[in-house]
């Protein structure tokens, strides 16, 4: 599904991230953990396509094409979504609509899904004008559920989530990520970043990789990773070489 | 336009479809009444709604006497050299609506003013919503689809009674070399509302207007709102002012404006004369390719106890927005116009659905351009 190999991406002239390297399989999840400004939001963005993020070497292939310099919105077409850290506000635009122009002639499923995600009376709303926290990722989610991308970006969709929102969250995204899906048959894809390891509740991840300073730091079974986070911190990370 | 247009089922296809624009009914669909005048020409004029008047203004000061104490009493005969000129013409020409004591139309009147060949056109109307009466006029400003060139002066005042709702919406249609000078004012009594709302969506040579709204009971509400494109060539200068002179009123000015290679002047006033009153304006604009906006909001507080206020932005669309709804599959162009779409996208407190839907559709009309 997705192969990056040797990438650099500067930020303003900075370089963010250095020599990555990442590959997901079809129907594969993986997660992304590592401390506050490491570079987690940067390289999915990188991934998406955000102008600002700049690659000054290496590849990123999607599904057998290299995307590396391709347009945000023909990404999105081959299949790849989103959901944001920090969605942007956009006056004046409704959710509503909002999700009628990304759904085109799939418009009829958004009723029950913004039921399902208790968001049917948000979709009069200007998108993410006065959300809270958790609303915002459901919004999110409702709209990439809309969108049905086949490599599904999670930015932290559990942060400021209550526990109850926690639960519709996991599962609406177990279902983005066809969890429910023999592996066999699955052929969607994800990568997640979290801090807390709470999605891990409801989505079994099959690969983990911690993202120290710019580097992936380890690789490795994503329950094990978070446990040994949880118990020593990053720290032992950064001193640990193991790849 | 040929002589025989008696009424505006009978203009051309073409014609009809610029009234369309403008939020007109040909068919009368939807409204109470209306009134139609072609350049000097009154062509039709009609009432359906009990209690609710609609006569050419020349007519109207011959039937009613007292008339004269609302005939160049919200606008000054003298305020500029265009009042003037209208103050001055022999016949006046336009329209008077009056609404009796607790008369309530449910449907919008509409007022169409269409420019064909005349060099200037003229009018004077004067709309009267006497206590607790409702009404709601859509007064569609179009030029013929053949009008090279002209200008238009229209003088409109408005008298909104003790607890009486007027709400005003003016779609304008004129085309590239039409000049436009709207010269209006209304004056609010006690727990009176009145409503402004002006779409101009289309090229315009040159608008200049800057209605007064002057709050003079209690508890009066004036309420403008504009959305306005500029595009190459066109000049808009637009304001709207409130005078706040009696305790418990309050006004809000807000406005949306885009450009396109047009000058857009965007003056909001606002003044609060006693204590208890309440003030906002909201100017907001952006710039997509060349043009100017100048936005000149003025708030004025000359007592203790007065609450004014205003914001105003001018730039460009956010780059974080476009990207992400590029980010959900749209293109530059499709994500950039859904933006825009949602920028113009002023929901009118108090205004009656129907009129909402269609300054929508008035926008929508542009929309392709962007
Ligand atoms: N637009 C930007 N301009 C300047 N610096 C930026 C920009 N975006 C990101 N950075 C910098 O790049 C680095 C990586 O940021 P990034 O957002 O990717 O971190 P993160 O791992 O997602 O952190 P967190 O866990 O706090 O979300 C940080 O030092 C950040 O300040
Ligand atoms: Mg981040």
């Amino acid at each position: 599904m997705l192969e990056i190999t040797d990438l650099h991406v500067s930020i303003e002239e900075r370089e963010v991230l250095h020599d990555i390297n990442l590959t997901i399989g079809d129907g594969e999840t993986h997660v992304m953990m590592g401390p506050n400004g490491s570079g987690k939001t940067t390289l999915l963005r990188t991934i998406m396509g955000f102008a600002g993020n700049e690659v000054t070497a290496g590849t990123i292939v999607f599904n057998g094409e290299d995307v590396t310099r391709m347009p945000l919105h023909e990404r999105a077409k081959r299949g790849m979504g989103m959901l944001y850290q920090r969605p942007p506000t956009i006056a004046g635009l409704k959710l509503g609509k909002l999700l009628d122009v990304t759904a085109k002639d799939r418009a009829d499923r958004i009723p029950a899904l913004a039921e399902e995600l208790n968001m049917d009376r948000f979709l009069d709303r200007d998108v993410n004008a006065g959300f809270s926290g958790g609303e915002i990722k459901r919004s999110e989610v409702l709209q990439l559920l809309v969108q049905d991308p086949s490599f599904v970006m999670l930015d932290e969709p559990e942060s400021g989530v209550d526990l109850e929102n926690i639960s519709l969250i996991g599962n609406a995204t177990a279902r983005l990520l066809e969890k429910d899906q023999h592996i066999v048959h699955r052929t969607k894809s994800g990568l997640i970043i979290t801090h807390t390891g709470y999605i891990l509740d409801y989505i079994d991840a099959d690969y983990g990789h911690v993202l120290c300073d710019g580097v992936f730091k380890c690789h490795g079974n994503p329950r094990e990773i978070l446990k040994s986070i949880k118990t020593h911190g990053y720290q032992e990370c950064i001193e640990c070489q193991r790849m | 336009m040929p002589a025989d247009v008696g009424e505006l089922k009978d203009l051309s296809e073409e014609d009809r479809t610029r009234l369309a624009l403008a939020g007109l009914n040909v068919e009368m669909e939807e409204r109470s009444g209306s009134f139609f005048q072609v350049d000097q020409e009154i062509r039709h004029v009609h009432s359906g709604t009990e209690g609710i008047e609609v006569l050419p203004i020349a007519e109207a000061l011959l039937k009613y006497d007292w008339l004269k104490d609302y005939s160049w009493k919200a606008v000054d005969k003298d305020k500029d050299r265009f009042t003037q000129f209208v103050a001055k013409q022999e016949t006046q020409q336009g329209f008077v609506i009056i609404a009796r004591k607790g008369a309530k139309a449910i449907y919008p009147l509409q007022a169409c003013l269409y420019l064909a060949d005349a060099k200037v056109q003229y009018v004077h109307n004067i709309v009267i919503a006497e206590e607790g009466a409702e009404l709601h006029l859509i007064s569609g400003c179009v030029s013929g689809a053949q009008t090279k060139s002209g200008a238009h002066i229209g003088v409109t005042e408005i008298y909104v009674g003790k607890n009486a709702r007027v709400t005003s919406t003016m779609i304008h249609n004129w085309s590239a070399s039409i000049s436009v000078y709207p010269r209006s004012a209304s004056i609010i009594e006690e727990g009176g509302v009145f409503l402004s709302n002006y779409v101009c969506m289309q090229p315009v040579r040159h608008i200049d207007m800057n209605p007064t709204a002057t709050l003079r009971g209690k508890d009066a509400v004036a309420r403008f709102s504009s959305v306005v494109v500029g595009l190459p060539g066109s000049t808009l200068d637009l304001g709207s002012r409130a005078l706040l002179q009696a305790p418990g009123s309050s006004a809000e000015l807000v406005s949306r404006m885009i450009t396109r290679g047009g000058t857009i002047i965007s003056r909001g006033e606002i003044r609060g004369e006693v204590p208890g009153t309440k003030g906002h304006i909201e100017c907001k604009g952006l710039i997509l390719k060349d043009g100017m906006i100048h936005a000149i909001p003025e708030i004025a507080g000359l007592v203790v106890d007065t609450e004014l206020s205003h914001e105003a932005a001018v730039g460009r669309i956010a780059r974080d927005e476009i990207e992400y709804l590029m980010s959900r599959g749209l293109d530059e162009e499709t994500a950039t116009a859904t933006i825009i779409r949602g920028f113009l996208d002023v929901k009118i407190r108090g205004l009656p659905e129907l009129l909402q839907r269609q300054i929508d559709a008035a926008i929508d009309s542009a929309e392709a351009g962007f």
